[in-house]
């Protein structure tokens, strides 16, 4: 199984006729992703390469039934476009665009939090459930359906990843990137709750970066709900301080979001970290094995657990 | 972004945040834009003599004096101008002193702390102040953290009369210091929305025995991605305190950061660039920059990305690192090859392209004739470029 997107997924692509948006759109679909609609305002009633083309998110989801966004329009128009899309009825709402003003973010992130719609990005790769479908601009061809869960806050770096993974023969249920800005619609624990609920996801990716504290606090959710494995890997063990590293989001600042801190905090939550990104895969080979050697014993473990925490409640 | 302490005073002044009267100096002398003329059009008895550069520390580096007559305003002036300025935010290296401030001298009752910033996990803007002005305050976050108070602000209202109210009380303050220290924080979050700030910091803020709240110092920072609305912030940029190699690179919209190691780097995409130097740097060598080329890595921006690397004479070897997910491989080798044909570049090359079309990017290495150290994947890249360094 797969999270957030699967095969019957219908997506919009808002943004549709321009350069990246139609590009993306074409490979979209030729992965077998359910591209039903494209907006872009003033061109609806045409179609590109056989997408119906609307005026309005909400015109395209009444003519369509499209539950899911893609969204590619250029900065300045971005949080308007995440806007229209919640207020649209789109309940997952995925943005590539990179360059958005943090400012427009801080609104956007607080106008959606308490809806049930989701916000994958901005500035990130997007979504893919191997085999299934892909909302983004991953390359399809280097992933392999299977068992366990990517989520990261990078691009070319899950790339990376997930070919060290696939060339095990170990699969990917969903790949999330999350988007290397400051303010992001979904954290890491958003992604990581996602998988740990999966019953068809068995191990987890999880791949951070410098700056901010998430991966801190992804690290002890993982410690008291995750009992599955999880392998970490962090990027920019090298990166000198105040300096920002590609991603507005890349950068450690005040002493704090440094790569060292970050893997001591998932160390202490049990989760293996690769310290090379080249050992992300077999990290995984790895924990998958001694995880199903230890399962028989984890199951009572983790009836155990499960006790403890009836007879917490019940205190 | 970063400006000048005088740049944001400037700012400040606008949107009525009180700071001291003060002029900027790029000369020692009695003459127009000197600080001995600036000083006697100032007035007064004592004057502070202030290093302008992108850093912090500048006190404790020997950059800020106060002086008590003219003759002595001079001779700071003269000391400052031009002097290699260290301190702990510009690296052993320093910066050197272009510009000098010379402002009035304050009757300070007190010094404390204010900044503003965005606090990533609460996805806001976070307002803080504390009584331990004119130290760093980072020690004490770490030290005295029940010293720092904050005030989160909600983006849908904005800062509210009783949470600037709540932070001036906080800061013990009474009476017109109180009253004025309102009008101040207000004023402050106003500029900080306005200008698309990332950090506003004030630090000392200072209350006078008069009741006056000014900002002694004065630091922002600006949002890159909010520029494009902020025309009258970028007029600040000044290109002398940045990297020669950086401002070049931005050109050709590559994003490169120098460092100080000897193995060169082009990668595709930030993470993986991070990533790249800290395999470089596990396999014994140290990274001599972060270069990430962005999306559509072709021939122009392989070719200009050597020519940033190879700029740096500590460059001993080069590492290309570029997965392609949509930007084919065979399209990249045939831009490195033709980029090291056209500007002849000498130092060993260790390329690695994996995705798509890696297979025919590797036949394109492998029969152009050059000498290329093709390696298999990133722990080979890594191992072959230390290795050919110690050839």
């Amino acid at each position: 199984m797969s999270i957030l997107l699967d095969k019957r997924t219908k997506v919009l692509v808002q943004g549709i006729t321009g350069s990246e948006g139609s590009f993306h759109t074409q490979q979209m679909l030729e992965y077998g992703t359910k591209v039903v609609a494209g907006v872009t305002p003033g061109k609806g009633g045409t179609d590109f390469i056989g997408v119906p083309v609307f005026n309005t998110v909400e015109d395209a989801v009444k003519a369509t039934g499209a539950t899911a966004s893609a969204i590619f329009v250029p900065p300045p128009f971005a949080a308007d476009a995440i806007l229209e899309a919640a207020n649209s009825g789109i309940k997952l709402i995925i943005c590539i665009t990179e360059g958005i003003p943090a400012a427009d973010m801080v609104k956007v992130y607080h106008s959606i939090k308490n809806t049930d719609v989701r916000l994958i990005g901005p500035n990130c790769p997007g979504v893919i459930s191997p085999g299934k479908a892909k909302v983004g601009i991953m390359p399809g061809f280097i992933h392999r359906k299977g068992k366990v869960g990517v989520v990261s806050r990078s691009g070319t770096l899950t790339y990376e990843a997930v070919k060290q993974l696939s060339d095990l023969k170990i699969g990917q249920s969903t790949c999330v990137g999350i988007g290397g800005d400051p303010v992001i619609g979904s954290q890491f624990i958003d992604i990581i709750k996602l998988f740990n609920e999966d019953p068809h996801t068995e191990g987890i990716v999880m791949i951070g970066e410098i700056g901010g504290s998430a991966e801190e606090e992804a690290a002890a959710y993982i410690k008291k709900h995750v009992a599955k494995p999880v392998v970490g890997f962090i990027a920019g063990r090298t990166a000198p301080p105040g300096r920002r590293m590609g991603h507005a989001g890349a950068i450690i600042s005040g002493g704090k979001g440094t790569a060292e801190e970050k893997m001591k905090a998932m160390k202490r939550a049990g989760i293996h970290v690769a310290e090379s990104p080249a050992e992300i895969g077999s990290t995984m080979f790895e924990a998958l094995k001694s995880s199903s050697n230890k399962k028989s014993v984890k199951v009572t473990a983790k009836r155990v657990a499960a006790k403890k925490k009836i007879t917490k409640k019940k205190k | 972004m970063k400006i000048h302490e005088y740049q944001a005073k400037e700012i400040f002044r606008k949107f009525n945040v009180a700071v001291p009267n003060g002029k900027v100096a790029k000369k020692v002398d009695d003459v127009k834009g000197g600080a001995v003329r600036a000083a006697k059009e100032l007035g007064g008895k004592v004057w502070v003599v202030k290093a302008q550069i992108h850093a912090g520390g500048r006190g404790k580096g020997g950059g800020v004096k106060v002086a008590k007559s003219i003759p002595q305003v001079r001779k700071y002036a003269d000391e400052i101008l031009g002097m290699n300025l260290v301190t702990h935010q510009t690296g052993p290296e320093g910066k050197v002193v272009n510009r000098l401030l010379i402002e009035e001298g304050i009757n300070i009752a007190q010094e404390l702390y204010v900044g503003i910033t965005l606090d990533r996990a609460q996805s806001k803007n976070v307002f803080m102040v504390s009584t331990e002005g004119g130290v760093e305050i980072e020690k004490v976050a770490e030290e005295t953290p029940e010293k720092i108070i904050k005030e989160a602000v909600d983006p849908a209202v904005g800062l509210q009369a009783y949470q600037a109210r709540k932070l001036a009380f906080g800061l013990g303050l009474s009476g017109n210091q109180f009253k004025n220290a309102v009008k101040f924080l207000i004023n402050l979050y106003k500029v900080y929305e306005a200008t698309d700030a990332s950090i506003a910091e004030i630090n000392p803020l200072v209350v006078t025995k008069e009741g006056d709240v000014i900002a002694l110092d004065a630091k922002m920072n600006f949002d890159d991605n909010a520029l494009y609305r902020n025309k009258d912030i970028l007029k600040y940029r000044d290109f002398d305190e940045e990297e020669p190699l950086e401002i070049e690179a931005s050109k050709y919209d590559l994003n490169y950061i120098k460092l100080d190691g000897n193995v060169g780097c082009m990668v595709n995409g930030a993470g993986l660039a991070m990533a790249t130097m800290d395999i470089i740097k596990l396999a014994g060598g140290e990274p001599a920059n972060f270069l990430d080329v962005g999306g559509g890595a072709n021939k122009e921006t392989v070719a200009n990305g050597f020519k940033i690397i190879l700029s740096d004479k500590n460059v001993k070897a080069i590492l290309i690192n570029i997965f392609g997910g949509i930007v084919r491989c065979d399209r990249v080798a045939q831009g490195v090859i033709d980029a090291v044909n056209e500007i002849h570049v000498e130092l060993p090359i260790v390329v690695r392209l994996e995705g798509t079309n890696a297979v025919e990017a590797g036949v394109l290495l492998k029969n152009s004739g050059l000498n290329f150290e093709v390696a298999e994947s990133l722990e080979d890249a890594a191992q072959k470029v230390t290795s050919v360094l110690k050839k």
